[in-house]
């Protein structure tokens, strides 16, 4: 299992791929699904990869994603 | 659809949440700003930055000018006051003389600080008074529809620059160093870690402190420049940035495309202005000086 988790807030998502190009891991791709305001948002390709780090969490300007942890 | 969370990939433990939205009005979410803008990067970076010094966030308050930039004073949930068109740091003057234990951030852009407030920054900074200026600088005035500011590179289109600017631009950090700042800094949006550690720092660095955020604004520089879009903007951060702590400020100019200079430049111990004030009057006052009650009396 990963050490961490991402969560996303698809509808306060701007598309604009930050939180894809700076994933240290490469966790995220942006989806070819919209938003209902019309943008892409990203979406979990490797989920098993993820650390928690939260650097999609810190680029996001949007406030639309973040990373953490699992507590063990 | 409604907001929700709705990945699967992952599983997202019962009661975990952004870490940036205990700082947000989260009402006011989502905000007005852009794709691909990079003023929420700066304010992710900043929230960090608070949680880390374990500031008392009931007296931290933060004072905003005009502009893209200007609305964080409107999305924080602290203490927050959005002035006037470049005149942040004169309220944030009083607002740190009236009540010296608050810790008073201006946050804005380059548009409001250095061009309609930039008298009150040069001599705030020659006070060395006590407060800390955050400038999110997108190279622009982005609000108003991307006109040429004081900070534009040469060679820009800009809306009131269609062919070129021509007009030499401020260098921020150099003309704060000359001021007299007691920190001087420059990160760009890409440079997140960096950005908030030196956020960290200077929320404990006494004088006046001084930190530059070089952002994209997609919408009216980078657009209209061919320059692409925000990750675009990101890419060129990443690989034409270079770090060089204690550089001198006057070889630190931004260009349209070259190297951009990131670092903390200055880092140097001055009394401040309320120290000098009071050094000064006891020195012609004597006894008859009598230290002013200061503070709220609500709190
Ligand atoms: S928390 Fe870190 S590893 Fe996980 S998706 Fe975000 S950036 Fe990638
Ligand atoms: S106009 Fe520019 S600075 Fe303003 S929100 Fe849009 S991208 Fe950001």
């Amino acid at each position: 299992m990963s050490k961490g988790f991402v969560a996303i807030n698809v509808e306060r998502c701007k598309g604009c791929a930050f939180c894809v190009e700076f994933c240290p891991t490469h966790v995220l791709a942006l989806s070819s699904a919209f938003n209902s305001k019309g943008y892409h948002p990203p979406h979990v390709v490797a989920s098993d990869k993820c650390s928690g780090c939260d650097l999609c969490g810190m680029y996001c300007p949007d406030f639309a994603i973040y990373g953490a942890r699992y507590a063990r | 659809m409604s907001e929700q969370l709705l990945e699967v990939e992952c599983e997202i433990p019962e009661g975990s949440f952004n870490p940036v939205e205990p700082f947000l009005r989260m009402d006011r979410i989502p905000h007005i700003w852009c794709a691909g803008c990079g003023i929420g990067t700066t304010v992710n970076c900043f929230t960090r930055a608070l949680l880390e010094s374990k500031a008392n966030l009931d007296k931290v308050a933060i004072v905003s000018g005009i502009g893209c930039t200007g609305r964080v004073a409107g999305y924080a949930r602290l203490d927050s006051f959005h002035t006037t068109h470049g005149r942040a740091i004169p309220f944030a003057t009083g607002l740190k003389l009236a009540n010296p234990e608050l810790q008073v951030v201006v946050y804005s852009g380059d548009g409001d600080l250095f061009a309609i407030g930039g008298n009150h920054f040069i001599h705030a900074a020659r006070r060395n008074m006590d407060i800390k200026v955050i400038c999110v600088n997108n190279l622009t005035y982005a609000m108003t529809g991307g006109q040429t500011a004081p900070t534009t590179p040469s060679h820009v289109i800009s809306a009131t620059a269609p062919y070129g600017v021509f007009e030499p631009a401020f260098n921020l950090v150099q003309l704060a160093d000359a001021c007299g700042a007691s920190y001087v800094a420059r990160w760009t949006t890409f440079h997140v870690k960096q950005l908030a550690r030196s956020m960290e720092e200077v929320l404990k660095k006494k004088g006046f402190g001084f930190i530059e955020i070089v952002s994209p604004c997609p919408t009216l520089y980078q657009r209209r420049n061919k320059m692409g879009d925000g990750l675009d903007t990101m890419k060129y951060y990443k690989q034409a940035s270079k770090i060089r702590h204690g550089a001198p400020t006057g070889e630190c100019s931004l260009t349209k495309s070259g190297e951009i200079v990131v670092g903390k430049f200055i880092d140097r111990e001055r009394p401040d202005y309320y120290e000098l004030l009071q050094a000064q009057m006891h020195e012609s006052l004597g006894d008859r000086y009598a230290e002013p009650e200061v503070g709220c009396s609500e709190c």
